[in-house]
């Protein structure tokens, strides 16, 4: 959710953007952070631990601690809390430690 | 490979006034910011600050964070790399960079530690679930992006930093229904706690969250008294609704650079962790590197700019800039430190300085 007026802070925003999340489209805007559009569309899962497959969110919002960690335009481990979002962005969820150019495989 | 007089990694309010103050007395400086605009942390505070007039009192965090950027991003002897993160220091006093995307290296003869701090965890069952959220980074989110966390928001920590979101959630329409505070008693300062006491928020003192519910994300919390061995106090249990819970109990500063070079470090509690000793003009133990703000230990951002400019000053007169003027200036700054750390509010500072003095001298 959006906070639509504010009491001290006029938000300034970038121009209104699709892009997917697992295949489904999301709109956001450009510039703001990938996880934070998903969030505002109401997406809280945004990986899963590599172990015991436990759901995980945002969590430091400033590109410490991994957990919200996806797969962008196909590169893995990206780290949406800072990632500016784009037009036309393939965001997903990814399994495991990622692959890179199918070299790599967790 | 790039060279640069003096380095400062890090845009906060201690690195602002770190890479001003070091311009301002004819030093070329160098600064990195690893986000695409400088201010660090200060651009989501949106609190008045206190202190004195040449603290920025009565003026709101990002407000100071506007206009120190503008000021460095006009001088013609800072130069500004944002989107650059720094990577790793290397024993010939390398510093290795990924900037905007690509690898570079740079060289310098000084470096001005200035990363910051990253928000503390707790445990308890369930801590990892989405909707279990820094209270930093709710408060980026909201102050910075515009988006709320949640419908129902519980705090843990009663802090500076726990009190002043939760007032922040509350003018950005989002209801808090409890704070939760494992001492028994409240550590903000009181001008804010009161204030969110006035808008009918309970904190709850000796108390802590035993567990969080929900299946893929959080539902509810279960918070319990704890007593003065901080156990749970049986039949205290209460539940609560929350869809999202905040975590603020403390940050831990963002040391790994200093490890690196080999600077060193002690384990102090009260400034947050492993922090570098340092002259009382913030060098390290490894020459011509300095730390300020609360890479040196946690404290708020009024002391970080000061120390900032403690640094910044000296990194250039030990290249002899600015020598005339060196020592008013820097007694001017103590005195605006000392004055920050005065009274009960500096109290926890205090104690960890000392705490770090009685490890001896700094020697290089």
């Amino acid at each position: 959710m959006r906070i639509q007026n504010h009491p001290i802070l006029d938000f300034k925003k970038g121009a209104k953007v699709n892009f997917t999340f697992d295949g489904v489209k999301v709109e956001g805007y450009e510039g703001e952070p990938i996880a934070a559009a998903l969030h505002a569309a109401g997406v809280r899962v945004l990986s899963h631990s590599r172990n015991y497959k436990r759901p995980r969110g945002f969590w430091c919002a400033i590109g410490n601690c991994s957990s919200c960690n996806m797969r962008v335009n196909g590169v893995p481990n990206v780290r949406t809390c800072v990632e500016p979002l784009q037009d036309g962005m393939i965001v997903e969820t990814q399994e495991g430690k990622g692959k890179i150019g199918g070299v790599c495989d967790g | 490979m790039d060279k640069a007089e003096i380095l400062v990694i890090g845009s906060g309010p201690a690195g602002l006034k770190a890479a001003l103050s070091a311009a301002e007395q004819g030093a070329e400086v160098t600064l990195v910011e690893r986000d695409p605009f400088l201010g660090g942390q200060l651009v989501k505070q949106t609190h008045m600050f206190f202190g004195s007039k040449e603290q920025y009192a009565a003026e709101r965090g990002f407000k100071i964070a506007e206009k120190l950027s503008r000021e460095v991003e006009a001088h013609p002897g800072i130069r500004v790399l944002c989107d650059t993160t720094a990577l790793g220091y290397y024993d010939d006093g390398v510093v290795s960079l990924e900037v905007k995307g690509r690898f570079a290296t740079v060289k310098p003869q000084s470096l001005i530690m200035a990363t910051g701090a990253q928000e503390n965890t707790l445990m308890f069952p369930n801590c990892d679930l989405p909707g279990v959220y820094g209270a930093g980074a709710v408060q980026t989110l909201m102050n910075v992006h515009g988006i709320i966390p949640g419908k129902r928001v519980a705090m843990v920590g009663a802090g500076n930093i726990g009190v002043i979101v939760s007032y922040q959630l509350l003018q950005a329409g989002v209801e808090v229904p409890a704070i939760v505070e494992a001492l028994p008693h409240i550590g903000a300062y009181h001008v804010h706690a009161s204030k969110v006491r006035r808008m009918g928020v309970p904190i709850y003192t000796s108390h802590t969250v035993l567990s969080a519910h929900g299946k893929d994300s959080l539902e509810k919390i279960t918070m319990v008294a704890i007593d003065q061995d901080r156990q749970p106090v049986a039949g205290t249990e209460q539940e609560l609704d929350v869809d999202v819970l905040c975590i603020a109990v403390g940050l831990t500063p963002l040391t790994e650079i200093l490890f690196q070079a080999g600077c060193k470090m002690v384990y102090i509690p009260e400034l947050g962790g492993h922090v570098a000793m340092r002259s009382d003009t913030l060098e390290t133990s490894v020459p011509n590197i300095f730390v300020c703000g609360d890479v040196g230990g946690i404290e708020e951002a009024s002391a970080a700019m000061v120390e900032g400019s403690i640094a910044g000053l000296t990194a250039a007169r030990n290249f002899g800039y600015g020598k005339d003027s060196y020592e008013d200036q820097l007694a001017a700054a103590r005195r605006e430190l000392d004055s920050l750390r005065s009274g009960p509010v500096g109290e926890k500072i205090r104690s960890g300085l000392k705490r770090l003095s009685s490890f001896g001298e700094v020697t290089q």
